[in-house]
């Protein structure tokens, strides 16, 4: 298969795009149904088209087509097949083909279950997807082709980034892409409903679990992502703070305020507003996010320079997608605002500072992360923000959220009442105090530690307590639908995952050390003995490999593999050993032979006893599971069959008429 | 005129809003002035311009041939050079995979006498975009000079 055809069918996937995005739009205008009616078949022809991009790109790194420029640049003869696969997406055109193509899986899935929704909205919403495709597609064709011809073919091609290699990275990327990308259904819903004039509630209702999909999606991305750089880097940290994590976190934590304010408008009509403005928040620092990481733009402002085009078209599409969306947002808010007032002890209050802190931390990251920027632009010289800047400012914000979060679900809407607070401050509070005693024991009194503990019991008792009144109060199959199960998992997740940051932070102990073989380390309890290093190979690499025994008191423990790998083209890569457990990690990386003619003999070696440091994200994982939950609730649904009856009910008029 | 009950409620909850994100602000820029870290070459140090900055980052490449490892310890010693500067460093750990000769690294750390002592060292493949950053910050503190081309070769990826 040539690779050409990849190209056209881009083309004329972007001719669809164009199509999908502009004529409808025109129809709802103009009241056409007909013009209307082309979103969907368009949207489903672009897919087409661009799934065979894609599968064309797929098809040329299987079969090693070294003359297109992209494949011989990420792959290269001895690279196993999988990761050849993974290679698709691991540069900065490939994947924006991934980026675009997840778009098209969502504007599919939109088209196929708008179905019930009101035509002129549903038109509007699938334009808007439309035209977000055309900016990308554009992108792509005219400044990162990836199916661009190499000349004369190289007989064999470079490597995928050693640090991708990795199973944990196969996933990574599609998964946080299709977190990135859902964003845009709430986004679309927001600016079909500015262009129409009015919100629903009945939409928001339909809008809710496309962005709690996407959140779900998203966490999942970033759990995995954290998990890959603490197995991975050989450092044994979880979270660096780094611009590309950065540029991850600030559409999730928009898209967390995004779902609680689309929960009080669902059921509220209150904070419309706010919600539109949040869907439009999440998704330009999706697009900002997928810009930041493979575009260089951030860490290194003249990276534009290398391609001038590139960073033109991403500050032109972002000034588009951004202003034009505020500006719309600026002058048709005022219409769709409205909604039920609400007293200062509401749940409502509590959800909208819940709200303020996720956007103010939301904007202190997006501060420190653009600041270098802003930096070089001023002449400030070269300037990085430290790690203690988001690890100083961050806590502080979410201490309100972890103390408030309790109370959410015991308060009514609307007004609320003090009795039930009273008792739940006393029952979670005693509980959490008698825990963080009992904790100061075990942890030789580390402040943190016991926050952490503290914290777990805190925000537990708060769920559980709920689920019990709910338990009490509520007849059997009626106490915990899904959207109610999903939100107690998460906000149970939350618990879990502070406990594991706060104990792991102040309990792991690390210890970089100079190690002979036969020579033992105690830590924590355990005894660490090396046992030299031996040199292995694999498909594309051979290693130094260690070998590490881990023995408490007479029991073994764990044998472990730490190995330092070169791969074909020279790359060096510690792959680290890590014996999991649900108390604790016990992690080994290999750090450098002390006489490098010598490599049987002594080695630096890192090892970490990390306790509770699964915890993290087992706690990601109940937030993502949560959102999952909550999606899948049939309320969503049998509401949606209700109103299509209705709908069709008109339907039927109109066409009698 | 007397304030009606809502707009006296609307009253406060703006001055409670100004009031937080007063708080905020203040608290955002005193974390980002306590955490800038400035990137600099040999050559800007001995000119003086780092005696402003506790800590700093020092970036510049590897001399070929200065890597000196304690015998007994995790201390290690080398130089890192610039086009027309050097800088002796000392850092007691594990250095980066790609640690070696001739490769462009960013220290963070502080000065001691005439040595700097770095607490973190950073070489190329850890972040990939700092031998770009680090190209600009030695072009830049000579911007008469050519940078090597052996500098310049060595930061591409």
């Amino acid at each position: 298969m040539t690779p050409e055809l990849g190209q056209l069918a881009l083309i004329l996937a972007l001719l669809l795009a164009l199509a999908q995005g502009i004529l409808p739009l025109i129809g709802a205008w103009r009241g056409n149904r007909a013009l209307m009616a082309v979103a969907r078949p368009a949207a489903a022809g672009q897919a087409v088209f661009v799934a065979l991009a894609f599968g064309i790109l797929v098809w040329a790194f299987v079969h090693f087509d070294f003359s297109v420029r992209y494949v011989a640049e990420n792959s290269n003869l001895a690279l196993p097949w999988y990761y050849r696969i993974a290679a698709v997406w691991g540069a900065h055109e490939g994947s924006l083909l991934l980026w675009i193509f997840i778009l098209n899986v969502w504007t599919v899935a939109l088209a196929t279950f708008s179905q019930k929704l009101p035509e002129v909205f549903a038109a509007r919403v699938l334009a808007v997807m439309g035209l977000i495709a055309v900016g990308f597609l554009a992108f792509i064709i005219f400044t990162s082709d990836p199916f661009g011809r190499l000349l004369p073919m190289p007989g064999d091609g470079g490597d995928l980034n050693p640090v991708l290699q990795d199973p944990g990275m196969t996933f990574h990327p599609p998964v946080l892409y299709t977190g990135y990308v859902g964003f845009s259904v709430a986004f679309a819903f927001s600016i079909a409903a500015l262009l129409g004039g009015e919100l629903e509630q009945a939409w928001v209702r339909w809008a809710r679990p496309w962005t709690n999909v996407a959140w779900a999606f998203l966490t999942c991305g970033i759990v995995a992502g954290s998990w890959w750089a603490y197995a991975e880097l050989g450092w044994g940290g979880w979270w660096f703070w780094d611009p590309v994590e950065n540029a991850s976190f600030m559409p999730w934590l928009v898209g967390l305020a995004l779902i609680h304010a689309q929960a009080v408008t669902e059921k509220r009509g209150s904070l419309r507003a706010w919600t539109i403005l949040l869907s439009i928040f999440a998704f330009s620092l999706s697009l900002l996010g997928t810009f930041l990481v493979r575009s260089g733009v951030l860490t290194s402002v003249h990276a534009f320079a290398s391609d001038p085009r590139r960073g033109v078209f991403i500050l032109a599409f972002l000034t588009i997608v951004v202003g034009g969306s505020l500006l719309l947002y600026a002058l048709r808010a005022p219409k769709v605002a409205g909604g039920k007032a609400f007293k200062l002890l509401s749940r409502e209050t509590v959800l909208l500072i819940g709200n303020l802190m996720f956007a103010v931390a939301a904007a202190m990251v997006l501060l420190g992360t653009l600041f270098p920027l802003v930096g070089d632009a001023l002449n400030m010289g070269r300037i990085s923000v430290g790690p203690p800047y988001f690890g100083f400012l961050f806590p502080l914000l979410m201490l309100p959220v972890v103390l408030l979060l309790p109370f959410g679900p015991f308060l009514r809407w609307g007004k609320g009442d003090t009795t039930v607070l009273k008792q739940v401050l006393m029952r979670a509070g005693i509980a959490a105090a008698a825990c963080a005693i009992v904790a100061a024991f075990f942890v030789d009194g580390q402040p943190k530690a016991i926050a952490g503990v503290a914290s777990l019991v805190w925000l537990g008792v708060g769920v559980g307590l709920y689920a019990l009144k709910r338990w009490r109060e509520m007849p059997a199959g009626r106490r915990y639908p899904a959207e109610m199960a999903g939100m107690l998992l998460a906000h149970l997740g939350v618990g879990v995952f502070v406990a594991g940051v706060l104990i792991t932070e102040s309990l792991s102990v690390t210890s970089d050390v100079r190690m002979a073989p036969g020579q033992t380390q105690h830590i924590a309890g355990y005894e660490f003995r090396f046992d030299g290093v031996h040199q292995t190979t694999g498909p594309n690499w051979r290693a130094d490999q260690g070998v590490v025994t881990v023995t408490r008191g007479s029991n073994l423990v764990a044998v472990m593999h730490p190995q330092k790998r070169t791969y074909l083209r020279g790359q060096v890569q510690t792959e680290s050993a890590v014996d999991a457990g649900l108390f604790r990690d016990l992690y080994v990386a290999l750090g450098e032979p002390m006489d490098t003619a010598n490599i049987e003999g002594a080695w630096s070696l890192r090892l970490y006893y990390k306790p509770f440091v699964r915890w993290i994200w087992g706690g990601g994982l109940l937030m993502m599971l949560g959102g999952f939950i909550c999606a899948a609730d049939k309320r969503f649904r049998i509401k949606r069959i209700v109103e299509s009856e209705a709908v069709e009910g008109l339907l039927v008029q109109e066409t009698r008429a | 005129m007397p304030m009606n009950p809502t707009r006296k409620r609307r009253l406060i909850i703006v001055a409670l809003v100004v009031a937080a994100a007063a708080v905020a602000v203040g608290l955002g820029v005193y974390a980002l002035q306590q955490n800038m870290n400035y990137l600099l070459t040999p050559s800007q140090v001995q000119s003086g311009q780092a005696s402003s900055y506790k800590t700093f980052r020092l970036g510049g490449m590897v001399k070929a041939g200065s890597i000196q490892r304690s015998k007994d310890s995790l201390q290690v010693t080398f130089t890192v050079v610039d086009a027309s500067g050097t800088m002796p460093v000392e850092y007691t750990g594990i250095l980066p995979d790609l640690f070696r000769d001739d490769q462009s690294v960013i220290a963070t750390g502080h000065m001691d006498n005439a040595r700097f002592i770095a607490t973190e060292v950073l070489a190329k493949h850890d972040e990939t975009y700092m031998p770009k950053e680090l190209k600009d910050a030695m072009a830049k503190a000579h911007a008469n000079k050519k940078v090597e081309a052996g500098a310049a070769q060595g930061d591409m990826p």
